[in-house]
């Protein structure tokens, strides 16, 4: 768990860039802080792992002041997977998954099996450990980003807007790695991003930031969408354009049992099961959600 | 440091009876001509080279190859070359100007090769002629990085002038000669000083050129961005 | 042309192998030049290279050593030599005006290897560095395994430009009475042998040819295979102004 106690961060040329800010990010669980530029998430995220110290306030993991441990041992227990991969570009993949497997003495035997292994659970092929990151694609490079920060298997593993270069295809299939991921090796996960799809796709825990890192609204993605705390919510999720807000299209009829949903606008936005008139229901927990082309049936799981 | 000896010398009198004044004279024109040579020089073939990577190539390693001579050697083999005899100041001006061609080269065709490609096609879409398109678009852009070489340019040359006094081309390298036979530092200690306050007050020449010629690249724009890069980072 | 004919006819005259007109055979020559060359070139080694990495790493100082390279690339180094060869006293143990000359040159000598140490560690991408503290490099972990290895080309850069720097320097001390390469040059000139003039200036033309094609050699080895080899997209680096390196070429000092 970890814990964030009244945190602020104040710069020399006068930025107040975190403004008391204490929030409790649960183990296990993937947590998201979303904004748009400049609100802070960066920061916040970075005083985890004490690349960033704050200016007064307690972050505490597992109950340990963060500024008690030092802060390279500190690191090399925590993943970091950064936007533009940050790999070693004179080094082999191979050697940049393994990089904090030999910070931490491992036997160099151990460590590339370890590697590989990682290579493995990323899904990329391990035909490519003796490539130098240069002659990957953006995607293959994030993903020996996230290889290299579950090496040491951390508990924690931070993520700051790691899918914003790529292209939003292989955005896609990167954010469904993550949740697959996370369904298996069950890690605590911190992610900053400044999309608020991204943000209810992935996160268990959703926080909205403003300026300050001032936290707009809290909670499950189905609470802020049912309730927003504000406009200010309710602006950045969509919700006052009528985005998400839908209802039953009449005019189109389809085949079967799905009817057309269209926002407030009146545009498209998605189908519903509807057999016999009567709407579907769903209740997806957060382990089986996924992002695929099966529509989970009323009574799933 | 004899204050006197600068009076008494000033406008007459050393080895060479020009006096400290007109050896400063000799001085600034041996170096300035240079300078002037090897930008004007520069900047066609700078822009040759920036767009054929054949002409790069041989131009950057024949220069780079004049440039890696050490001064007294280029100055000796000029007048050689090219037949003159050797107290002729035209060997003088030759070799700084290859010297400074040679350091200008590198800068020119990074500059030329630094305005980015869509500005240039930019330009051709809106219907500049290739000569219009040079002159006010593609120069002045390259203009920074110009500037920023003529400065390297400029100090080295008014440094390296000194070195022709030893093959009788009178400059402010005379003082060191004669200081040092005569064991009078004061003398030394006025050429150096003469030599770096040229080289300073030609420096300040270039850059306010460069700041009433280039407005856009002004240190409060570049610290504007600067700061924008910081609060992006810290987001 | 003629002359050029002569002089290398004089290079290979085998008189000049063990004495000349003035006493030094070539070897001598070139050996005291390679002494003064190298001893000048470790004492700034020595002081230029740490401070030079110093700077780059912590960023500290950048304005300082930019004036003190942009002063050094200004201040006449025939000046320097003659003012240190009256003003400081012969050290005994040395060879007579070695003290003097030593000190000049390697003080010419030092700008370059501290332009070249923290232009090198200055280019390397800044997120790679942030990426390397972030999954817990100390220090000089970062330093030596990561700004180091991409940084060499510069660095090496620097350490070119520095001899070539030192080697014009010592040719110029012979005007001075120092016995170097320089020397047929400078007894060239002044009992207007222009054959040996010329054959001076062709020997070291050589050396200075060699010495710079033996570091070109070595800066292209010690690029990183998968900095050269990978296309780098976006770089984030450091602005590093005053001088302008691009990586392979470094701004060369003159004389």
């Amino acid at each position: 768990m970890i814990e964030f106690k009244s945190v602020s961060k104040l710069y020399p040329d006068g930025t107040h860039a975190v403004e008391n800010f204490s929030v409790v990010i649960p183990s296990r669980q993937t947590t998201v802080f979303v904004g748009s530029s400049g609100c802070g998430k960066t920061t916040l995220l970075r005083m985890i792992n004490r690349m960033v110290d704050p200016s007064s306030g307690e972050i505490e993991i597992d109950g340990e002041n963060v500024q008690k441990t030092e802060p390279v041992h500190l690191r090399r227990g925590i993943g970091y997977v950064m936007q533009n991969s940050g790999l070693l570009p004179h080094r082999k993949v191979i050697d940049n998954v393994a990089t904090v497997l030999f910070l931490n003495r491992v036997p160099k035997a151990k460590a590339y099996e370890r590697a590989n292994e990682l290579l493995d659970t990323v899904g990329l092929d391990r035909a490519l450990a003796n490539r130098y990151p240069g002659e990957l694609s953006g995607g293959q490079q994030q993903r020996v980003g996230v290889a290299r920060g579950l090496a040491a298997d951390p508990n924690i593993l931070l993520m700051d807007e790691p899918f914003g270069a790529v292209d939003p295809i292989v955005r896609v299939d990167l954010q469904a790695e993550t949740m697959r991921l996370q369904r298996e090796l069950d890690k605590t996960i911190v992610f900053v991003t400044h999309d608020i799809d991204e943000a209810f796709l992935l996160g268990d825990q959703v926080i909205i930031l403003e300026k300050g890192a001032k936290i707009a609204q809290k909670g499950s993605p189905e609470e802020i969408l049912a309730n927003p705390a504000s406009d200010f919510v309710a602006s950045f999720i969509g919700a006052d354009r009528g985005k998400r807000r839908l209802t039953v299209d009449t005019k189109v009829k389809p085949s079967g049992d799905d009817v057309v949903l269209i926002d407030a606008g009146g545009y498209a936005a998605g189908v519903i099961s509807a057999p016999d008139g009567k709407l579907a229901v769903g209740s997806a927990s957060p382990k089986s959600r996924s992002v695929s082309n099966k529509t989970s049936q009323a009574g799933d799981a | 440091m004899n204050w006197g000896w600068i009076w008494a010398n000033f406008f007459s009198g050393t080895d060479s009876n020009t006096g400290i004044w007109g050896l400063t004279l000799d001085h600034l024109s041996l170096s300035a001509l240079p300078i002037v040579l090897g930008f004007l020089l520069s900047i066609p073939l700078g822009y040759w080279a920036s767009r054929s990577r054949v002409a790069r190539s041989v131009l950057l390693s024949v220069f780079s190859l004049l440039y890696t001579l050490p001064s007294l050697v280029l100055l000796v083999v000029v007048p050689v070359a090219l037949g003159l005899a050797i107290i002729n100041p035209a060997n003088v001006i030759v070799a700084l100007t290859i010297y400074a061609l040679a350091i200008m080269l590198r800068s020119s065709t990074d500059a030329f090769m630094s305005v980015p490609a869509d500005i240039r096609e930019a330009a051709r879409a809106i219907g500049f002629s290739s000569w219009q398109r040079f002159i006010s678009v593609e120069l002045p852009l390259a203009g920074p990085v110009l500037v920023a070489g003529i400065r390297v340019v400029s100090v080295s040359t008014v440094s390296l002038v000194t070195v022709g006094s030893f093959i009788g081309i009178d400059s402010l390298g005379n003082l060191f000669h004669e200081g040092n036979e005569s064991a009078f530092p004061t003398e030394i200690w006025t050429g150096i000083v003469a030599v770096l306050v040229i080289a300073i007050v030609f420096d300040l020449i270039i850059t306010t050129a460069g700041r009433i010629l280039l407005p856009w690249n002004s240190r409060g724009s570049r610290r504007r961005a600067a700061k924008r890069e910081l609060a992006e980072a810290v987001a | 042309m003629s002359l050029i004919i002569q002089a290398f006819a004089w290079i290979f005259n085998p008189i000049h192998y063990t004495t000349t007109a003035l006493g030094t055979g070539i070897p001598d020559a070139l050996t005291q030049h390679l002494i003064l060359t190298g001893l000048s070139l470790a004492v700034a080694v020595v002081i230029g290279v740490p401070l030079g990495l110093f700077i780059g790493h912590t960023g500290r100082g950048r304005s300082v050593a930019i004036i003190a390279s942009n002063a050094a690339r200004a201040l006449p180094s025939l000046g320097l030599l003659a003012l240190l060869l009256v003003i400081l006293p012969i050290v005994p143990w040395l060879p007579s005006n070695y003290l003097p000359n030593i000190i000049v040159f390697a003080v010419l000598g030092i700008p370059p290897l501290l332009a070249g140490a923290y232009s090198g560690l200055e280019s390397v991408d800044r997120q790679t560095i942030d990426a390397a503290r972030a999954i817990g490099m100390t220090e000089w972990q970062v330093l030596t395994k990561v700004e180091i290895p991409l940084g060499a080309g510069l660095l090496v850069g620097g350490l070119r430009s520095s001899v070539l720097q030192i080697i014009a320097t010592v040719t110029i001390s012979s005007l001075y009475g120092q016995v170097s390469l320089g020397t047929y040059i400078a007894n060239g000139l002044a009992q207007h042998d222009y054959v040996q003039m010329t054959a001076g200036a062709i020997l070291v033309a050589a050396l200075a040819l060699l010495a710079d094609g033996i570091l070109a050699t070595i800066q292209r080895f010690v690029v990183p295979r998968g900095v050269s080899r990978g296309a780098s997209k976006k770089r984030n680096t450091a602005r590093g102004r005053g001088i302008a390196a691009t990586p392979g070429k470094p701004i060369m000092e003159g004389n």
